[in-house]
């Protein structure tokens, strides 16, 4: 995959990764050889037809490929480029022993870019069924929102998305940078959804302007929770609270959504130092440190408590950011923030870590070395330790059931509550998780709220 | 009254123009309960969301006293409005241009040494009025409530951004306030917080003014 180089693309918010061109696209289909097995369907959390659509790909048949992708996959453009394709249907594709799996995600992102640049050489949608007189109240405009209002209005449900920002497209536009995930591509993907007839309500805090029971009161037949983990996680640690550190979501709000790049021309700036340290492994963290280098930090660190080989994040993201010159600190944890004496940090205490037994998690647990103490010398800190979700939902709705982690009990395949006529999906049952994951439960979701609202 | 940069670019603004977004209630409400006497004190802007917590107090059965103060004449406003939901009104200037001089801390002083039962004093305008407020009633026991107003980003507990201190825990002012208990507030760290923009906010004004001069 053609990329900007490294040393270019660490300066600008421009997409990193190019795109093929026709002859690469044609190349890399015609690697599939079309497997009976197809196991990378199986490997899917939404069951794309992949062998369906490279195939129509290779004999340049577009529009069917486009098709046979959006049958089951309403977001392709995003998903092709951040889902973690190599734990999924990469991972699983019959070529993975031999040479290299085919590149699935980069096929997929080719066939949705060339669909939003030649809308018109698609035919028309299949018509949507008559009204139902039904109607839904989605809350979120994220990945799980999205894909529950698409699913639910070609059945011809009424559908209205409550989202509490004043743009639409939920985790998607206000944390995923837009040097992976350019912010257009996510508008046009929510237009899409918005054209299917779904009516998007921007500015709604649900459970502060109106709550779930209002709702549910005021003519909604059903509600589906899609509010995703937005709960910023700290260290909770001395210093914490000292100038200079932010909570990752902070960071990449200001940053994407609220384009701190673009200062003064935009009022929401970003105060970068020189030393920037990302503490967390996963994307969140890879995604933080590289824009910090974008907002012209001279040294990032990424400070990570286990070692490279637990790093949660996308790889082609941990090799971006290696690349891009990103220093990754492992088997480090800050203990302490120290500041300036004007308020400002400029510096973190650590502990160096080694790794014990695994966790609950699988993972090899860290434990500290004692006595290992130093100091990092950093002028801006970014805690980018994972979210939870947001409990606004939860403590202004009766009757939903929460785990300790804050995250709303859901039946794994229907996504259904134990609060009447309320489902929910998406990173508020699961915790931070992936886009297309949260996808999957939005499907899963909207088919058995179609099952419930159709009386079957 | 107009400070900032988006403050000004509103005050520019007509009956019938429109803004891009506008959403709420955010936070929790004040909590209104017919205490006895209230103390509402209100540092200088802060009259407007002072003084509809003194209607609602009023309302719910309290003795209202209240407390506006301003640094001049030109800065005061609503007196009447607050007058109006008051059993008593007392207004100050730090230079005497109008009202009582001295600072809203003198009257707020002078009601709890009176002997007067005070019950609640709620106190809203620039933090370091909060925080002396506070101080002034602290040595008295009674229970004051101020309203913080740290930087916030999206209002709705996703950021972190408007992180407080009271009692020794760590708060986010949007969601778990915009009212705390003023004896517990890190009042050092609010102003340190406060102050992390400074430079841009600076630099945003003189953008904008020059852009300004350049249409006018």
């Amino acid at each position: 995959m053609p990329r900007q180089e490294a040393a270019i693309r660490a300066k600008n918010f421009k997409e990193v990764a190019l795109g093929y061109t026709p002859e690469m696209a044609a190349e890399e289909a015609s690697r599939c050889i079309q497997c009976p097995k197809r196991p990378c369907v199986e490997g899917c959390p939404v069951n794309v037809d992949i062998p369906e659509f490279i195939k129509a790909l290779r004999e340049g048949k577009m529009a069917d490929a486009v098709i046979a992708l959006k049958d089951k996959n309403a977001l392709p453009g995003i998903c092709g480029r951040v889902c973690p394709q190599e734990s999924q249907c990469e991972g699983k594709c019959t070529l993975l022993k031999q040479k290299a799996p085919v590149a699935i995600g980069r096929l997929e992102r080719y066939v949705a870019d060339w669909e939003r640049q030649n809308k018109a050489a698609m035919p028309p949608g299949a018509p949507l069924p008559p009204l139902t007189g039904k109607k839904v109240a989605v809350i979120g405009s994220g990945p799980a929102g999205l894909t529950a209002a698409a699913d639910l209005v070609k059945k011809g449900h009424g559908v209205t998305i409550f989202e509490a920002l004043h743009v639409g497209g939920g985790v998607l536009m206000y944390g995923i940078p837009e040097f992976r995930l350019p912010k257009e591509i996510v508008q046009n993907e929510v237009n899409f959804v918005k054209s299917l007839g779904a009516d998007l309500v921007l500015d709604a805090v649900v459970g502060k302007c109106d709550t779930i029971d209002e709702l549910l009161n005021n003519g909604y037949d059903a509600v589906f929770l899609g509010t995703g983990a937005g709960l910023p996680m700290f260290l909770n640690i001395p210093g914490e609270n000292v100038n200079g550190i932010y909570s990752a979501n902070e960071w990449l709000t200001r940053t994407n959504l609220m384009k701190a790049y673009l200062f003064p021309n935009y009022d929401t700036p970003m105060r970068v130092g020189k030393k920037v340290a990302v503490i967390g492994g996963g994307n969140v963290a890879m995604d933080g440190a590289r824009c910090a280098l974008r907002l012209g930090a001279e040294e990032v660190y990424i400070v990570y408590r286990r070692s490279e080989a637990e790093l949660p994040a996308r790889r082609e993201e941990v090799e971006n950011a290696m690349e891009e010159g990103i220093i990754f600190k492992f088997l480090t944890n800050p203990i302490k923030f120290l500041d300036d004496g004007k308020g400002w940090v400029s510096s973190m205490e650590c502990v160096e870590m080694e790794l014990g037994e695994p966790d609950a998690s699988g993972r090899r647990r860290p434990i500290v070395k004692k006595g290992s103490e130093f100091i990092m010398k950093i002028d801006t800190v970014v805690v980018a330790l994972g979210t939870t979700p947001n409990p606004l939902i939860a403590s202004t709705t009766e009757g939903l059931k929460t785990t300790s982690h804050g995250t709303v009990v859901a039946d794994e395949s229907t996504g259904k509550t134990v609060k009447d006529k309320v489902w929910a999906g998406g990173d508020i049952v699961t915790g931070a998780a992936t886009v297309i994951s949260a996808m999957g439960a939005g499907k899963r979701a909207a088919a058995d709220i179609d099952k419930f609202l159709m009386g079957k | 009254m107009e400070v900032g940069k988006t403050t000004r670019e509103l005050g520019l603004l007509k009956t019938g123009d429109s803004i891009m977004s506008l959403t709420g209630p955010l936070g929790l409400p004040t909590h209104i309960e017919n205490y006895g006497t209230v103390v509402c004190v209100a540092g200088g802007f802060a009259v407007a969301p002072v003084t509809p917590i003194a209607r609602a107090m009023k309302q719910a059965g309290n003795k209202v006293i209240s407390i506006l103060g301003a640094r001049n004449k030109e800065l005061i406003f609503w007196e009447d409005e607050l007058r109006n939901v008051s059993d008593k009104l007392i207004v100050t200037t730090d230079d005497g241009t109008y009202g009582r001089k001295g600072l809203v801390t003198e009257p707020l002083k002078e009601i709890l040494e009176s002997g007067e039962k005070v019950n609640l004093v709620v106190a809203i305008g620039p933090s370091v009025m909060m925080k002396f407020c506070a101080r002034t009633t602290q040595p008295f026991g009674v229970k004051t409530i101020v309203s913080l107003n740290p930087i916030m980003v999206d209002g709705t507990g996703m950021c972190g951004c408007c992180r407080v201190v009271v009692g020794g825990q760590t708060k986010f002012a949007c969601v778990d306030g915009p009212d705390f208990d003023a004896h517990q507030v890190d009042w050092d760290l609010l102003a340190a917080r406060q102050r992390t923009y400074l430079e841009e906010e600076k630099q945003a004004m003189e953008n904008w003014q020059c852009q300004c001069g350049k249409h006018s």
